[in-house]
């Protein structure tokens, strides 16, 4: 028990309940499953993009153009769906491989210009957001084939009266589900991931240990390439459009969320399950001030004072640690 | 016993124009502790480098390891042979627990992809015991001592099956009795048959610890000895080629215009009751270990550590510092135990660092800084403390430990100082660096300067102090002249009734 008491999450999920008591006491429309599911769909996107970015920042790296490779991958996969006549399938391997490709772009910079990662995915930002727009001249796409707009439900609930349709378990929700599996199999069961918290811990000491650092390295920035390209296909699953403009800015709020789940950027530290709690956090509050009708400039203040104040915990929990009480 | 372990002859080593290695023959026995030793820069570093396959020596080098020629060591294969080495900076994961540090070898070693947790643990918790140290493998290494990350990379190279364990300077950031508890460890390892081979500049510890001795000087072996046909003396002339002769400074307490005096000092849970002179070109010595204190009182006589009772007086007057500002302007310098994070800039330059103390007297009618004032400081202080600096422009982290030590000095001789506090000044600096920094103190002393000199080394405090305190767990336990007591005595004084 005390060990629990101790860890970060712990009170990261005490706020997260107080957050939920208290919607749901100022607002009738919080608690209920329909709500619930929206939260899950519209937090999805981020979700999947925060599970690369906690291993880009436990490899002690970090990756502002995640949501410019979204928003190219995107962008292609549609030309393909619509021009060459794709299934679902190829829509995710397309979008899947053009954020590999665009992730080893990245690590490749990182690696060989020893440069901060935080420089160098700046400029591919904009780099890859700007190439898009002048291509695309900013035109937004709507018209997707029928399957592709109807295959994002895969089953849903009816009340027992059947008088009430709520929104169902979704395509990009499960993606979520089964991405977050993945990454923590990845981080906590395989070589690899042990290599890439040795690697966020110490850099020097992990290519004396011999390790393949620029593997290591592709390896990051491939797979939140590949997520956040898979992440781009479930949105436009569920948007039924694709907007060149929509998502990059967003890169800021993956970040957030990944830093309030405890992931250092400081690297070598991160969970799976903290990093599910702060996507969570975040976007239950998102939803609870709109549901509540608060005026959205209150909702990045709001979201900012969250963010100082589990911050203040981790800080408050580290010093205590490092006083040996 | 005595079959050779590792052999190397005819090793010579370039970098740019620089000699760092010439035609060194060098061999170790199975199962010896053995030191290898030199002053910075007498090719020590080079010579590890090159037994672990990250640097390759010139044409002509044999190397034999167990009596296999090896035409060319790389890192890996110099693993595969067993030897690890254990560098200064120790290479451990602060993010990993101890028991994955002890591993982690196993990782680089490819095959498995999947990590079965009961097999870390395991190995961790044998290896552990291996070397009978008291280390739990649940630990996080972040949050162990120095000393016990040492330990975990200790263990980490015998989790490998090392034969032959390097360790490159272990002693430099542990307390003296972290350093009995390594070197415990060390016989150990050794009873264990694994040989260890130890670098060091550090005399007393060279002559405790090995069975054999190499010594290199400027890139040439001097030789190599049995550890009985040797001694202190004989050591120290064999790494400088220089004699060094210590005297104490005799006579009674010369008793002058009183610096500093310090009545009834007081920080909770730091130190207590701390009373004390400091006159005119006196050298008090202060003698304790980490953590009696020593340090958090240096802070509070320097404005950082506010005490919460008790009276500085300063020339008879008596003073609060709010900060180091106060203290600075009352003329007290304070040169810090860990010159890489507190005394220097590492990255800025030689120039800037001298000058740091005093940017406003520099600065000219426009507020900027007067780059020739500055300069001629900076090479004033150059020269008079003789210090070996190439151009002022480069960063200070191209210095010798001894002369980064000579710059902060430097840079608080600037301000004219009438109180010197000195913590632990000498800490990896070579044995000739050392010297000179003594020479130094010695010299301001006669320009009528208080230096308190902070140390746990014997030798230092013994010879080179007017007067000594002795501190223990917070409070000055004793004092004496250093004609009273030998360095035996003290040494044991220091070390205290913990045992």
């Amino acid at each position: 028990m005390k060990n629990i008491v101790k860890k970060y999450e712990f009170y990261l999920f005490i706020i997260i309940v107080t957050l939920v008591i208290f919607f749901a006491v100022f607002s009738d429309n919080f608690l209920n499953l329909e709500n619930f599911m929206d939260i899950l769909i519209s937090s999805s996107f981020i979700g999947i993009m925060a599970a690369g970015m906690l291993v880009v920042l436990i490899s002690g790296g970090i990756d502002l153009s995640v949501t410019a490779i979204a928003t190219v991958a995107q962008y292609i996969m549609a030309i393909t769906i619509i021009d060459y006549n794709g299934n679902l399938f190829s829509a995710f391997m397309v979008a899947g491989i053009i954020g590999i490709l665009l992730g080893t772009f990245n690590a490749f910079l990182i690696y060989y210009l020893r440069a901060p990662a935080l420089i160098i995915t700046i400029a591919t930002l904009n780099l890859f957001y700007g190439a898009t727009i002048f291509v695309t001249k900013g035109k937004w796409i709507y018209n997707f084939p029928d399957w592709f707009n109807q295959s994002h439900n895969l089953f849903s609930f009816t009340s027992a009266d059947e008088s009430h349709f709520y929104s169902g378990i979704s395509l990009p929700v499960v993606i979520l589900v089964l991405v977050f599996i993945l990454t923590y199999i990845i981080l906590k069961y395989t070589v690899l991931g042990r290599k890439i918290f040795a690697m966020g811990g110490n850099f020097e000491a992990a290519r004396r240990a011999g390790f393949n650092m620029l593997g290591l390295t592709i390896f990051v920035y491939c797979y939140i390439g590949f997520l956040s390209g898979i992440g781009s296909v479930g949105q436009v699953l569920i948007l039924h459009s694709v907007q060149p403009n929509a998502i990059v800015g967003r890169e800021l709020e993956v970040i957030a969320a990944t830093v309030l789940g405890g992931a250092s950027l400081a690297g070598g530290a991160g969970s799976v399950f903290g990093t599910a709690l702060g996507v969570a956090l975040l976007a239950i509050v998102w939803n609870g001030l709109v549901i509540m009708g608060v005026s959205s400039y209150w909702h990045n203040v709001i979201i900012g004072l969250i963010i100082i104040f589990s911050v203040s915990i981790n800080a408050y929990n580290r010093k205590k640690t490092l006083r040996g009480y | 016993m005595n079959e050779e372990m590792l052999v190397m002859s005819n090793i010579s080593k370039k970098y740019g124009g620089v000699q760092a290695l010439k035609s060194v023959d060098f061999s170790v026995k199975r199962g010896e502790v053995h030191c290898l030793v030199g002053e910075n820069g007498s090719g020590k570093s080079t010579l590890i480098k090159i037994i672990s396959g990250a640097i390759q020596p010139e044409e002509g080098a044999e190397i034999f390891v167990n009596n296999q020629k090896e035409n060319q060591l790389t890192p890996i294969k110099s693993i595969q042979k067993g030897i690890q080495v254990i560098y200064q900076d120790l290479s451990v994961f602060p993010n990993l627990s101890v028991g994955e540090n002890i591993f982690i070898n196993y990782y680089a070693k490819g095959g498995n992809k999947w990590v079965n947790w009961k097999e870390v643990n395991q190995i961790a918790r044998d290896t552990i015991r291996k070397i009978k140290v008291n280390l739990d493998f649940d630990d996080n290494v972040g949050s162990l001592s120095i000393a016990d990350r040492q330990l975990v990379a200790i263990c980490r190279a015998i989790a490998t099956n090392a034969q032959l364990i390097i360790m490159d300077e272990p002693t430099s950031s542990l307390a003296r009795h972290e350093i009995e508890a390594l070197f415990l460890v060390i016989q150990q390892l050794k009873d264990a048959g694994i040989t260890v081979l130890f670098v060091s500049h550090k005399l007393d510890e060279i002559l405790k610890i090995s069975d054999r001795i190499t010594v290199l000087r400027d890139g040439n072996k001097v030789g190599v000895y049995e550890r009985d046909e040797i001694n202190d003396n004989k050591l120290s002339y064999l790494m400088t080629g220089k004699e060094f002769i210590q005297k104490k400074i005799l006579g009674n307490r010369k008793k002058g215009k009183i610096l500093l005096e310090i009545r009834g000092l007081f920080k909770k849970d730091q130190y207590e009751d701390i009373n004390f002179k400091l006159y005119q070109g006196e050298i008090l010595g202060i003698a304790g270990m980490i953590g009696s204190g020593r340090t958090e009182l240096a802070l509070s006589l320097f404005g950082m550590n506010t005490p919460d009772k008790g009276e500085i007086l300063l020339e008879g007057k008596r003073v609060d510092f709010k900060s180091n500002e106060s203290a600075i302007k009352a003329s007290i310098g304070y040169v810090p135990e860990d010159r890489i994070d507190q005394g220097l800039i590492m990255e800025q330059a030689i120039r800037e660092n001298t000058t740091v103390t005093i940017f406003k007297e520099l600065l000219d009618n426009l507020g900027m800084i007067n780059r020739k004032k500055q300069l001629s400081i900076v090479n004033y202080w150059i020269d008079s403390l003789s210090i070996r600096v190439g151009n002022v422009e480069n960063p200070v982290n191209t210095l010798s430990g001894g002369n980064q030590q000579k710059i902060v000095l430097a840079k608080w001789l600037a301000i004219n100082p009438k109180i010197l506090i000195l913590d632990s000044p000498t800490v990896g600096v070579d044995i000739a660096a050392k010297n000179s920094l003594y020479q130094i103190m010695r010299e301001l002393s006669k320009r009528n300067i208080g230096i308190i000199l902070i140390s746990d080394e014997v030798p230092e405090i013994l010879y080179n102090c007017h007067y000594i305190l002795l501190m223990q767990k917070g409070k000055i336990v004793e004092e004496s002249l250093p004609k009273e007591i030998t360095e035996k005595e003290l040494g044991a004084k220091i070390i205290g009734d913990r045992k």
